[in-house]
């Protein structure tokens, strides 16, 4: 007889029954004290062991269940009192004479409270009796074994993906049993070491999910009407492997096994110290390569992503073994547990837990009670991963101890790579639940103030940043700390007088150039109004963000520079320009500050001057005088914005005050009840989302759980969260500046300027459209640069069909050679990209950095 | 571009109904050699061809062998990024390998001469195109990152057209309050395009970079890129970034090549090439077009209408004309423009025919490929130009990669 059949052969219950009270987890440490002899048997017993094995004495059942439940009382000792002997063989019937099994079922199931000790030492007792080879070789006692393990759990429990092999021959069996576990449920033997013993359950409180519930009275609540449990998105160990199906391995497997038990042997002296050290080690380590670096790292990446979202409701489980899974069919007797074959594993997922909560009066079609999805299939490593870092284990003898510790980072990584793949499947993880409001009611009943936008324009240094600066500080909405602070770090870079302009101009570049580069968001609130501020930038290379501060504004503050000289060329400048801007971007109501005006002693003649101008040319821009309003103030020192102006020389105003003005004027209408458009402003990670996008709603609304598509990528995305104000909302509509907190999307797919927009009635994408535009210089077939709010593209002119009448709208010359200045023609443009673009939208068209035409779709 | 072959002594100015042989001996000369071929003409060059034989027994036996082929053009395709033109026609001579009338692409490649008949000979267009193709004293090319704020556009500009070599566009998050983001998203852009820079464009020989952005966006560039030099001792890296210019443009986008080719800088470096001409004489024709004084027009009815009247001739007349215009059409309408051409020369004004590939050539197409300046006023000439409005439409074709 071959020395393996004397193995097959051998009591293995005895063995398995000696580590039942002393391991708390995991087979490492069942590995470090057995000798090498013991280790064979294990090993050839949990993965050699096939159901006839077990039946290898002729007479099967009854004799079988005679001795198993001698046996199961055994193991119980003193608690065998408490069940019948009907309830244990009913329970070997379910776990096919499994006694560790059906102990660990009995256990749960019937004792209420069962004794960690007395299931521990128990067999601890037993094994001092005939497992010598163990005493050989290192002899912990129990105790210390328990406090050991107890204390490494403890250092693993924090952290979910700390867990893992302490020592070399937990990972490589857990990395290996991810799959073939799974496959060949080759690590039986050390699955049912767990399931028996139950203080070691409680000390790591939660060892598998399905477990965690163990000791709930589930009682005789049909199947169908249980929880279902999702499984934890870790690798499967293949701890608690399939019970009573084991395969054959493969001979280079057992090749690999071999070896690897040969390299622990030379390191179990000096393992129990190493447990430790490594666990704690375990945080420091460096991930080691992974087999996909890419795809790992990026999965990793992208799990932490959405991570949050699809497994918040999973509770934070220690790595467990996946529940007893794949179970061969091939050589199984057809049995009452006929396992499902690794193919139909595949395709509809792995075992649920163990069936022992489920107390069964007839058997269901093994698939029947699979409830985890098909995805899970894949949620572990590839096979090939498997192999290799099986291989790459046993090999390794010489490095055994630090190669512990690396594919314990392996072990993480790819803990976090099949989260990764799992959440790759997008549509697997749940989606935000939606709370289904009718928002238009929502937002009718709603009292909230009314929230008004205002861009901030004006030419390049009229002192905007300033001025805003000096209202949020007049306001309190920043402290007069902050602005001490600014103050000072400006006066190191020599430009104390923009200390209130930093409150807004954030960058770096911003900072030490003293220039607005980019819109700057900001808020602030009244008694009656919110107030959303855009900071324009003035310099004119920066005008694209200036159209895109002005396309979610309201209305407009005009800031005009008093001071001798630069108002003239403020005119000439940016302040005409960006009048126009605003007006051919619908902006009606303009507050005209004449800033500076303690430079010039509060001249009410300059004053007077800068106002009849200023009304001169926005009139000529086709502005009403009844929605333009002048405000003389000084930015720098907070005159006649919030407070009235204390110096005398200013006595003569004695009109409203900024925040004043500001407060009378009134929202635009919004478009409510249209469909969803939302031009992104900004794209952004915060610790509450990995992708966050924030800008103002232009029309319709949305609400949390809305399915959105963003164009021009036409891709799909749900809203998980809403923020409006900074505070978290259910709902937003068209007007307010909405933060929305995106899922199942990937950032690539989104950019600044594009469009959120309701997934049934979208923005198409476009890339020739007519506009009828306003010509501001000559028009001709010419390369341009087309605005639209955040977006802008390279298109060119292709085709101007007709000049219009200004009034009647009628053709006054078809196909001209050029449009004048100052006529409305039909233009033609052509885009470089298709564009999200609709009728209605307002266009800017530039050329060579100057504002040639502005005008609407058609 | 070189003569070669046993005609190489001929004075250029003896082609006529001969043929030519020519060696491109650079990227460029394809592009020429593009415009010089064109539908109908007879090339004759070196070929790779699988052949397959048949034995007796009907086993096929293939293998490539290396010949000689002449072929009459049907159709000819440049690939503009890669500078490789591919000419394929019909067999015309029959060797051990073809048969006349089988069908064969030639991929024209450097230094492998070919000849070319022009089976209609050679028209003053044509022997102008060769002339330029001949020309020795070539400028250097100039490379141009022409960026803003998360968008770089990175191309050579050679005396006859621009060529976008990579587009480079990167993710800048937006102001908010951790400003870090957006200093670390402008760093990842910047190393992004100095990459791609360095990749794209062989500045292994010293050669003039024109960096041009709105704003701060290139001269933050070029600072990074001698900071980067001078971190990795990079010698090469270092003789770019002093080389470099910044030039301001008004976007990143790829039209603002236009002003930049205007810019005094450039000018300064660049003030022979054809180019240059061409765009002086482009900003003249939208000038003049501005001030709608009569004496600019374009599209190609209301052109031909004044090139007629004599308007385009001695003292100020310049007709420009794409040469796509050239290149596809068919033989009546190419016949028409060259004799445009020629009567423009013959009154006295001047013919410009204006690379379609480069950035002047690129805003006639707008226009429709062809546009002149007259020397008087002529008014209403677009009065019925309902008619033949087909006729304009031609240029407005192609967009691609190419300015």
């Amino acid at each position: 007889m071959s020395r393996h059949q004397a193995y097959r052969n051998y009591d293995y219950e005895n063995d398995l029954d000696e580590f039942d009270g002393e391991e708390a987890y995991g087979e490492e440490e069942d590995e470090e004290e057995l000798s090498p002899e013991d280790k064979g048997t294990v090993f050839n017993i949990t993965t050699t062991l096939q159901p006839p094995v077990k039946q290898s004495d002729t007479d099967p059942h009854s004799a079988q269940m005679e001795a198993g439940t001698i046996q199961v009382q055994d193991a119980l000792g003193l608690q065998a009192s408490k069940v019948t002997a009907a309830q244990i063989q009913e329970a070997l019937w379910h776990y096919f004479y499994d006694v560790d099994k059906s102990v660990a079922y009995l256990v749960t199931k019937h004792i209420a409270s069962p004794e960690p000790k007395a299931a521990k030492t128990a067999p601890v007792q037993k094994n001092k009796g005939e497992g010598e080879s163990k005493a050989q070789f290192s002899s912990p006692t129990p105790h210390s074994i328990l406090d050991l393990a107890k204390s490494s759990l403890e250092q693993i429990l924090p952290s979910p993906y700390a867990y893992g092999g302490n020592t070399l021959a937990h990972t490589s069996r857990s990395v290996a049993g991810l799959y073939l576990g799974s496959l060949y449920g080759i690590t039986d033997g050390q699955a049912d070491l767990r399931e028996v013993t139950p203080g070691s359950y409680q000390s790591s409180k939660h060892f598998s999910f399905a477990d965690f519930f163990n000791d709930m009275p589930w009682g005789n609540i049909p199947k169908d009407r249980e929880t279902t449990f999702i499984a934890p998105l870790y690798p499967r160990g293949g701890l608690l492997g399939g019970a009573d199906s084991p395969k054959k391995p493969s001979k280079l497997r057992e090749l690999a096994l071999k070896r690897k038990q040969k390299a622990e042997e030379q390191k179990v002296g000096s393992t129990d110290q190493d447990v430790q050290g490594t666990t704690a080690q375990m945080s420091q380590l460096p991930s080691p390569p992974s087999k996909k670096p890419g795809l790992g790292t990026l999965l990793a990446d992208r799990k932490r992503k959405v991570g949050d979202l699809g497994q918040v409701e999973i509770p934070p489980v220690t790595k467990s073994s996946p529940e007893p899974s794949v179970k061969t069919p091939l050589d199984e007797p057809a049995l009452e547990l006929a396992m499902p074959s690794a193919f139909a594993q595949t395709l509809v997922g792995s075992a649920p837990a163990a069936p022992k909560a489920i107390p069964k009066t007839s058997y269901q079609l093994p698939y029947m009670a699979f409830t985890s999805s098909v995805s899970e299939a894949f949620s572990g490593p590839s096979p090939d991963d498997v192999v290799l870092s099986a291989q790459a284990k046993a090999s390794n003898k010489k490095l055994a101890s630090s190669s512990s510790k690396k594919t314990a980072g392996h072990d993480v990584k790819m803990d976090q790579a099949s989260e990764g793949v799992k959440a790759l499947n997008v549509d697997d993880a749940p989606l935000p639940k939606s709370k289904n409001l009718d928002v238009l009611k929502e937002y009718k009943n709603s009292k909230a103030k009314k929230s008004v936008s205002f861009v901030v324009v004006g030419h390049v240094d009229a002192g905007k940043s300033t001025l805003m600066g000096r209202l949020l500080l007049d306001l309190n909405v920043v402290d007069q700390r902050t602005i001490d602070k600014y103050r000072k770090e400006a006066e190191s870079m020599g430009k104390s007088s923009f200390a209130l302009a930093w409150v807004l101009d954030q960058r770096v570049e911003e900072r030490s150039r003293g220039v607005t580069i980019d819109i700057a968001t900001n808020r602030f609130e009244t008694e009656t109004t919110s107030f959303t501020i855009l900071d324009a930038p003035g310099h004119r290379d920066f005008i694209p963000n200036m159209i895109a501060g002005a396309s979610q504004a309201d209305f407009a503050v005009l800031v005009v520079d008093a001071s001798t000289g630069a108002f003239e060329a403020g005119l000439k400048g940016q302040t005409r320009e960006h009048a126009l801007l605003l007006r051919s971007m619908g902006v009606s109501r303009i507050i005209v500050v004449v800033n500076k005006l303690d430079t010039v002693g509060w001249s009410q003649e300059r004053f007077d001057e800068i106002s009849q101008q200023v009304s001169g040319f926005l009139v000529a821009t086709n502005f009403q005088l009844k929605n333009v309003s002048f405000v003389p103030v000084s930015g720098l020192r907070g005159d006649n914005m919030v407070h009235k102006s204390t110096d005398s020389a200013a006595s003569w105003y004695t009109g409203d005050s900024l925040i004043q003005e500001l407060e009378e004027s009134q929202p635009l209408a919004r478009a409510v009840d249209k469909p969803l458009r939302m031009t992104i402003s900004e794209v952004f990670k915060t610790t509450q989302s990995p992708l966050s996008v924030a800008g103002r709603v232009d029309a319709g609304s949305l609400q949390m759980g809305d399915a959105l598509l963003i164009q021009p990528s036409g891709e799909k995305a749900y809203v998980k969260s809403l923020e409006v104000d900074l505070e978290p909302v259910d709902w937003a509509v068209a007007g307010q500046s909405a933060i929305i907190h995106l899922t199942h999307i990937d950032p690539i797919h989104i950019r600044v300027g594009d469009i959120v927009c309701d997934l049934k009635q979208p923005v198409r994408c476009i890339d020739t459209f007519t506009i009828k535009a306003l010509a501001f210089d000559v028009l001709m077939p010419m390369q341009v640069d087309v605005h639209r709010g955040r977006l802008h593209a390279a298109g060119q002119i292709v085709e101007i069909p007709a000049v219009l009448d200004k009034v009647k709208g009628t053709v006054l010359k078809k196909k001209p050679q050029v449009v004048k200045p100052g006529s409305i023609a039909r233009v033609v443009v052509r885009l470089g990209n298709k564009m999200p673009l609709e009728a209605g939208q307002r266009i800017v068209l530039r050329s060579n950095g100057e504002t040639i035409a502005a005008g609407l779709l058609e | 571009m070189q003569l070669v072959g046993a005609k190489s002594s001929q004075r250029l100015n003896d082609v006529g109904e001969g043929s030519v042989s020519l060696l491109p001996v650079e990227p460029e000369d394809m592009w020429h050699a593009n415009n010089l071929i064109s539908p109908e003409d007879v090339i004759k060059a070196h070929a790779v061809r699988k052949v397959t034989t048949e034995s007796k027994t009907g086993s096929t036996h293939s293998e490539r062998v290396h010949t000689d082929l002449t072929i009459r053009v049907t159709s000819t395709f440049f690939d503009t990024a890669a500078s490789q033109l591919h000419v394929s026609g019909t067999v015309i001579v029959e060797n051990s390998f073809v048969n006349i009338g089988q069908y064969h692409t030639l991929d024209l490649e450097l230094s492998r001469p070919f000849t070319i008949w022009k089976k209609n000979g050679w028209d003053s267009v044509a022997t102008e195109t060769l002339k330029e193709s001949l020309k020795q004293d070539k400028e250097g090319t100039v490379a141009a990152v022409v960026m803003q704020e998360g968008t770089a556009n990175i191309c050579l500009i050679t005396e006859y057209r621009t060529i976008l070599k990579q587009r480079v566009e990167t993710m800048i998050p937006k102001k908010r309050a951790a400003s870090s983001d957006q200093t670390s998203g402008m760093r990842r852009f910047f190393d992004k395009t100095l990459t791609t820079l360095m990749r794209s464009i062989d500045f292994g020989s010293p050669r003039p970079l024109l960096l041009a952005s709105p704003g701060f966006v290139a001269g933050d560039f070029k600072r990074y890129i001698s900071e980067q030099a001078t971190k990795k001792a990079d010698k090469a890296m270092m003789a770019m970034a002093k080389e470099a210019t910044v030039v301001h443009s008004s976007s990143g986008h790829l039209h603002s090549l236009n002003e930049i080719l205007k810019s005094p800088e450039v000018l300064a470096t660049m003030k022979d090439m054809k180019f240059s001409k061409e765009t002086r004489y482009m900003d003249e024709l939208s000038a003049r077009l501005r001030k709608d004084d009569g004496r600019a027009w374009y599209g190609a009815s209301t052109v031909v209408k004044a090139v007629n009247e004599g308007a385009v001739g001695r003292g100020g007349g310049v007709l420009m004309i794409n040469n796509s215009l050239f290149r596809s059409l068919d033989l009546d309408t190419r016949k028409k423009y060259v004799a445009l051409v020629d009567r423009v020369r013959d009154d006295g004004g001047e013919a410009r025919i204006l690379s379609s590939d480069h950035e002047s050539g690129q805003r006639l197409d707008a226009l429709g490929g062809i546009a002149a300046i007259l020397t008087y006023p002529m008014l209403g000439l677009d009065d019925d130009e309902d008619e033949d409005e087909g006729d304009g439409q031609n240029g407005v074709i192609e967009e691609d990669l190419i300015i």
